[in-house]
């Protein structure tokens, strides 16, 4: 199994109030999957999403990676894991602009071992399977929504992670766009990448072949997807 | 994230911020700028002031009337008048026959308006003894000075400083010629050769007459201002101080050192005290210009931590992309390090050029001015500078490495 989460709780303490926003929450997923967490906001799901993500961690319960308990990692640890099993992409992209597509996309490789010339190569390599060869050395802001998701997608490959986490990855981009990288998520989940998006909207959910809704904290349903979006069908849209 | 990465992220956000990076290193490039200038100028200023000196030739004793004090100025030097020193004195110094003494020199001053046709010049005149050449290291160009018959016959002659020359004669020859001094007329037998001035005195500005006419004609006094002993070797000061202390306290009767009425000091010794007054100025001014950098380095401060500020979003991808709390520390510190650093060799090569060009501008001015480019300034701005970005760049890092990676990435 590459994620086991057992009656995960998590709490946020503000002086003597404590808010209780993971009430127990018990899933599976296992490699090769492309799983949708949905709920409307204020349900969880982006708390769920960081505490899998080892961007936060949890008050109780128990989190399981690839069979290994990391319930209580140390911050460098997380820091260590969001670094070589893990790759996010954003809502808002979350490139920095004042770095080169290439330099946005070599990003992660600097804190994992490796020579200069080796990161650069696996960069320009996967910004070429996002059809982005032409933009290595543009800034981010010169490049349409689209393409600086499609660049937040290759950086989040680079390291060749063990899940892809996408937080509304359409939600920033018009229908067009939003179909591209929705094809893409679907043709890298084919290619066997787990993927798992957090999402509110059911549409975009329905582009995985599982759904885990999460309503006030609490797991309302975990159902396989029966008539699946294909973004692919949606070819003369994307182009 | 290795050094390298560091090092070449800091030289990017550096020059991708033109201006503010400008800005931020401006503090320390003055600051590290000054340090250096005052090194380079107080090491030169040394130099020259203890090349003056040493003019004299470091075997020079001096002996001046007084109470001593073994570390304060002579009271002369406060323009109070003391007799105690006598003619006899210094003849009784030369009567000893020490072998390590070479020779000795009365002095006594004055000044007053001399002047040849339509020139005139304010002069200090010297009486001294025929020996003067010998002890002062000082060379006659033309003519001749005066002898040891006419110092002791009240000769109404006169030996001109060059600059004296040059400026009441011109292209004449002043040899032969009669000039007034307090109102008596002296014929010009000698003129002495430039020797530049120092703090302590001119040679080339003064006029030198045979000390019993300057103190019976034109001062009436029967006591010295001071006299020199020029020693063969250094090691022999301290004996001939010894030796002449004794002779004095006989013929001033003094029996208790305590009562003492004159003050021996050797050049040697006067080098000492200059270097160490040197010494203290030049740490005084290094600790001024040091504040500067201390301005400048909470300058800094003041930036990163807005470049912290600005960049949190920044910080909060980067900790979700794996960097590590310690990572962050060291990117924020190497960027720190990196502007200080580079900051302080700007202000290096300035401060060295800005000395370099002060010395070409004092030379010209006629002094002997060396430029020396001081290596301990060098290797003290830039471990100084990096030190700075060491101290002033911790606050912000730590700042930048405590940030939740959540928060910070929602931070708009």
């Amino acid at each position: 199994m590459l994620i086991s989460v057992k009656n995960l709780k998590k709490e946020f303490k503000e002086g003597d109030l404590t808010t209780e926003v993971l009430k127990g929450i018990s899933f599976d997923i296992k490699k090769g999957e492309f799983v949708s967490i949905m709920g409307p906001s204020g349900s969880g799901k982006s708390t769920l999403m960081h505490i899998l993500g080892f961007l936060d961690k949890l008050s109780f319960g128990k989190y399981f990676f690839e069979d290994n308990d990391v319930s209580n990692l140390s911050d460098f640890e997380l820091a260590k894991m969001r670094n070589q099993k893990v790759g996010f992409v954003f809502q808002s992209f979350n490139l920095l602009n004042r770095m080169t597509v290439l330099e946005n996309v070599t990003l992660p490789l600097i804190y994992s071992k490796g020579f200069k010339g080796e990161r650069e190569e696996r960069a320009k390599e996967i910004l070429d399977q996002m059809n982005l060869s032409h933009r290595l050395n543009y800034l981010p802001n010169s490049i349409s929504g689209g393409e600086k998701q499609r660049v937040a997608i290759a950086r989040a490959l680079v390291n060749k992670p063990e899940v892809i986490f996408a937080d509304e990855p359409t939600g920033n981009l018009d229908s067009k766009s939003g179909f591209q990288v929705m094809k893409i998520l679907q043709e890298l989940n084919d290619r066997g990448n787990t993927i798992i998006l957090v999402t509110h909207e059911r549409i975009t959910a329905e582009y995985a072949s599982r759904i885990i809704t999460i309503k006030d904290g609490l797991l309302l349903d975990d159902s396989p997807v029966i008539k699946r979006q294909i973004a692919a069908e949606n070819q003369e849209l994307i182009k | 994230m290795d050094f390298h990465d560091s090092i070449i992220a800091a030289v990017q956000m550096i020059v991708r911020n033109k201006t503010q990076s400008f800005l931020t290193m401006l503090g320390i490039v003055i600051g590290i700028m000054a340090v250096i200038i005052v090194m380079s100028l107080g090491a030169s200023a040394q130099e020259f002031i203890l090349g003056q000196i040493k003019n004299y030739g470091s075997n020079m004793v001096a002996i001046v009337p007084g109470v001593p004090d073994s570390s304060g100025a002579p009271a002369a030097a406060f323009g109070i008048v003391t007799t105690s020193l006598k003619n006899r004195d210094a003849e009784s110094v030369i009567n000893s026959n020490n072998p390590s003494i070479e020779g000795v020199s009365m002095y006594v001053r004055g000044s007053d308006l001399v002047n040849w046709q339509d020139n005139t010049m304010s002069v200090t005149f010297y009486g001294t003894t025929a020996s003067y050449p010998q002890i002062e290291n000082s060379v006659v160009e033309k003519g001749r000075f005066f002898s040891v018959d006419e110092e002791s016959s009240n000769a109404m002659v006169v030996v001109l400083g060059s600059k004296v020359a040059t400026e009441l004669f011109g292209d004449d020859n002043p040899l032969g010629q009669k000039i007034k001094i307090r109102k008596s007329n002296f014929t010009i037998i000698g003129v002495l050769k430039s020797k530049g001035g120092n703090f302590i005195q001119n040679q080339d500005e003064e006029i030198f007459v045979p000390i019993k006419t300057a103190q019976n004609v034109l001062l009436g006094i029967n006591y010295l201002d001071f006299m020199r002993i020029r020693v063969d070797k250094t090691e022999n000061i301290d004996k001939v101080k010894d030796e002449v202390t004794s002779i004095l306290r006989e013929n001033h009767n003094i029996d208790n050192p305590s009562d003492d009425d004159f003050m021996i000091r050797s050049v040697a010794q006067a080098l000492e005290m200059i270097s160490s007054i040197t010494d203290i100025l030049k740490f005084f001014l290094v600790a001024v210009s040091a504040i500067s950098l201390l301005v400048g380095g909470f300058g800094i401060m003041n930036i990163m931590l807005a470049i912290v500020q600005e960049r949190i979003k920044e910080i909060g991808l980067r900790k979700a992309l794996g960097a590590t709390s310690s990572e962050i520390v060291w990117q924020f510190l190497i960027e720190t390090m990196t502007i200080t650093f580079i900051s302080g060799v700007i202000g290096i090569i300035l401060g060295i050029s800005i000395s370099f060009v002060a010395a070409q501008i004092i030379n010209a001015l006629g002094y002997q001015w060396t430029f020396i480019v001081s290596y301990d300034g060098i290797i003290i701005g830039c471990v100084v500078s990096l030190c700075i970005g060491l101290i002033f760049g911790i606050v912000p890092a730590l700042r930048a490495s405590k940030l939740n990676p959540i928060e910070a990435l929602r931070h708009e």
